[in-house]
């Protein structure tokens, strides 16, 4: 007497981002309640939403934790050096200008070492969505001062405290000439992904601060907690003012953070202005470059 | 294949070295250049800024010499041949990304327009002292390709070497003029665009899916996916394998540098130039390149008039050096003179490749100015005794 078992379906249900992700490269090396995931699952969400051709679409990062994103996304991605993922992405968007070219990285490295490129780039309003993850401090090197660290707070080369004046991102990028600025938390999810899917949406130089924890360094170093107390005090300390005058989004050690859309409009990017320049002082001697680059075909 | 029509200047003109290299690296199917001004390299970039639009090219002034060495890494990935020029100060903030370049395995084609050094040094003036900074200036193990031209004509000529050599190996091209040479205008014959033979970087057949970026199949060079073009391929400055993943181990980082190594080394004798002219018989041989290649000439001449027999090699390509000719040459004579505008830099490679059967006699020149060819004629007949 044989007995029919009945079969049981075991294949495991793919995540709905699962395709945007290198499942393959997964688990990421990012620390336990780490903020950047959830940013990445974000952004991935908002590419679903918005319906991105991936195969149109590039991602560049720099060095450093969130450097690392590039390296999970299924897409053409671009793991450049510390400081020069903006650069090496406006050299993306240039030589095929139909790319969708995204840039994910952290605040040292857009902000600290690529800062000057970070600045060039908003005022070019160069097409590329820059994506800056803050968590305060240099990540990967082991928690040093960044130029976002707050006044105050502890890093591994400021001991006794900083006391350097750090950058107030949105405001530095709104002044540069940005279209679209906005600052969330990774406790925001569902606003942040709305957030990314207007930004893909629209042209030009669009910058999204990302507030993450970073419970292994910044919140150790400074006795904060765990990464689950860092969010308890987004959850309780931010304040969404859309809008608001971006002079007066300064992080205080452990103040309040205004978070929204700071800066939403439209202006030629540089492509657009390159374009039009050529064409009114060239006329018809202007040939553009074609859409899919300046390739030379077999 | 021949080169397209839009980027070249057939004719004869009379241009200045930089401005052919610029025509040259046009002809040669550059459509993407990015650049900071400095003296004395900056015509090249006006040159380009000012033809670009008429082919479908973008040139794009950069803030610093950092981002114009990222953005043609970039822009390579496009397909596109991509073209920074600078000199001194700028090749040093340049050498991060030429490594980046090197690692990655992108085509691109450096400009150096050499002036005298070290930092500021002497921006309007000629020198030839960053020819080891090209060899060896980034930081990790690696090996590349450098060319130095003697003319104007030569400029636009080595400048299409220069991006076919880049495509072929998938390595950045070091363009190692000097002000002299940059600076100098004489008659420059660019041909029909149907007699210039462009070589362009193998593209992948292999479908998305079974693409592996860094794979080789037993040759050096692995094909080529472009940006957009459905690969959703992945790489990285890190040591990486073939699927272009990082790879943290001694191994992974034995076979990827160790191929970025033999891509060159073992293809040297096809990528090796040089001119040589009168070595049989020698007693000393001249090794020199760029503008003191033509200055060394008239000091050759007065050494002959002395009695002397002295060849000649001059250097084309700078990097990879004719190490095998060098040695067995070293065989056959009493020394080589080896005059250049710096304190001893190609002179240390050509001791090493005599290897003590000859003498490598340095004839050095700080910059600022051309040698006295009397000084090289005397370094020559001083070695041939």
């Amino acid at each position: 007497m044989t007995q029919v078992m009945e079969q049981t379906d075991t294949t495991v249900e793919e995540h709905p981002v699962a395709p945007f992700l290198r499942m393959d490269r997964i688990p990421h090396i990012w620390c336990p309640t780490c903020g950047i995931g959830t940013v990445v699952k974000c952004f991935a969400s908002a590419l679903v939403e918005t319906n991105i051709d991936l195969d149109k679409a590039a991602i560049v990062s720099g060095i450093g934790c969130t450097g690392r994103v590039a390296g999970y996304m299924n897409m053409d991605a671009f793991h450049s050096t510390h400081g020069r993922a903006i650069p090496f992405a406006t050299g993306l968007k240039l030589g095929r200008p139909e790319l969708f070219v995204t840039v994910f990285s952290g605040d040292g490295d857009l902000s600290g070492i690529g800062g000057n490129h970070f600045i060039h780039a908003a005022r070019r309003n160069m097409d590329l969505l820059v994506i800056l993850i803050n968590n305060f401090i240099y990540g990967m090197t082991g928690g040093q001062n960044a130029p976002t660290t707050p006044l105050g707070a502890k890093s591994s080369t400021m001991p006794y405290g900083n006391f350097e004046r750090p950058f107030n991102l949105p405001h530095l990028a709104a002044s540069c000439g940005a279209t679209y600025v906005a600052r969330w938390t990774s406790l925001h999810i569902r606003r942040l992904t709305k957030s990314f899917r207007e930004a893909i949406k629209r042209k030009g130089f669009r910058f999204i601060e990302v507030i993450a924890p970073c419970s292994t360094l910044y919140a150790r170093l400074n006795k904060l907690g765990t990464g689950f107390n860092l969010m308890q005090f987004y959850h309780d300390n931010t304040e969404i003012r859309h809008g608001a005058d971006t002079r007066d989004l300064d992080i205080d050690f452990q103040g309040e953070i205004t978070c929204a859309k700071f800066v939403d409009e439209e202006r030629p990017t540089f492509l657009d202005m390159m374009n039009e320049q050529y064409k009114k002082t060239l006329g018809d001697r202007y040939v553009p470059m074609a859409p899919e680059g300046g390739m030379y075909h077999e | 294949m021949k080169a397209d029509p839009a980027g070249v200047l057939t004719g004869a003109h009379y241009l200045d070295g930089d401005f052919a290299c610029g025509e040259g690296a046009m002809a040669a199917g550059c459509r993407f250049t990015a650049g900071y001004p400095i003296t004395p390299s900056t015509e090249v970039v006006e040159r380009i800024s000012r033809r670009f639009p008429m082919m479908g090219g973008t040139f794009i002034q950069m803030e610093d010499e950092l981002a114009s060495m990222a953005a043609i890494v970039g822009g390579s990935w496009t397909g596109s041949k991509c073209l920074t020029v600078t000199s001194g100060p700028g090749f040093s903030l340049m050498m991060e990304n030429i490594g980046l370049a090197v690692m990655m395995e992108v085509p691109c084609v450096v400009v150096n327009v050499q002036r005298g050094g070290p930092s500021t040094g002497l921006p309007t003036m000629t020198g030839q002292a960053d020819m080891m900074q090209a060899r060896w200036g980034s930081h990790g193990d690696y090996e590349l390709i450098a060319m130095s031209p003697q003319s104007p004509q030569e400029a636009f000529d080595l400048m299409i070497d220069a991006f076919n050599l880049s495509e072929q190996y998938r390595v950045p091209v070091l363009f190692m003029m000097d002000e002299c040479v940059g600076h100098m205008t004489e008659k420059v014959v660019i041909p029909p665009a149907d007699e210039i033979e462009i070589v362009v970087r193998k593209f992948t057949k292999d479908p998305p899916g079974k693409f592996l970026p860094y794979r080789v199949n037993g040759t050096y060079v692995p094909d080529f996916a472009r940006a957009g073009d459905g690969y959703r391929f992945h790489t990285t400055g890190l040591t990486h394998d073939e699927r272009g993943y990082p790879e943290m181990s001694a191994a992974c980082q034995e076979v990827c540098v160790r191929r970025l190594i033999e891509k060159i080394t073992k293809n040297a004798d096809k990528i090796v130039r040089f001119d040589e002219e009168n070595t049989d018989g020698a007693d000393v041989v001249v090794v020199c390149y760029g503008i003191t290649a033509r200055v060394a000439r008239m000091g050759i001449d007065m050494a002959r008039k002395k009695g002397v027999k002295v060849g000649v090699i001059r250097l084309i390509v700078v990097w990879p050096f004719p190490e095998k000719h060098i040695r067995e040459l070293a065989k056959k004579i009493k020394a080589f003179v080896v005059p250049e505008i710096n304190y001893g830099q190609m002179v240390l490679e050509v001791e090493r490749c005599s290897a003590g059967n000859a003498a490598a006699v340095c004839v050095p020149h700080g910059g600022g100015s051309v040698h006295d060819p009397k000084d090289i004629c005397d370094a020559i007949v001083g070695a041939a005794k």
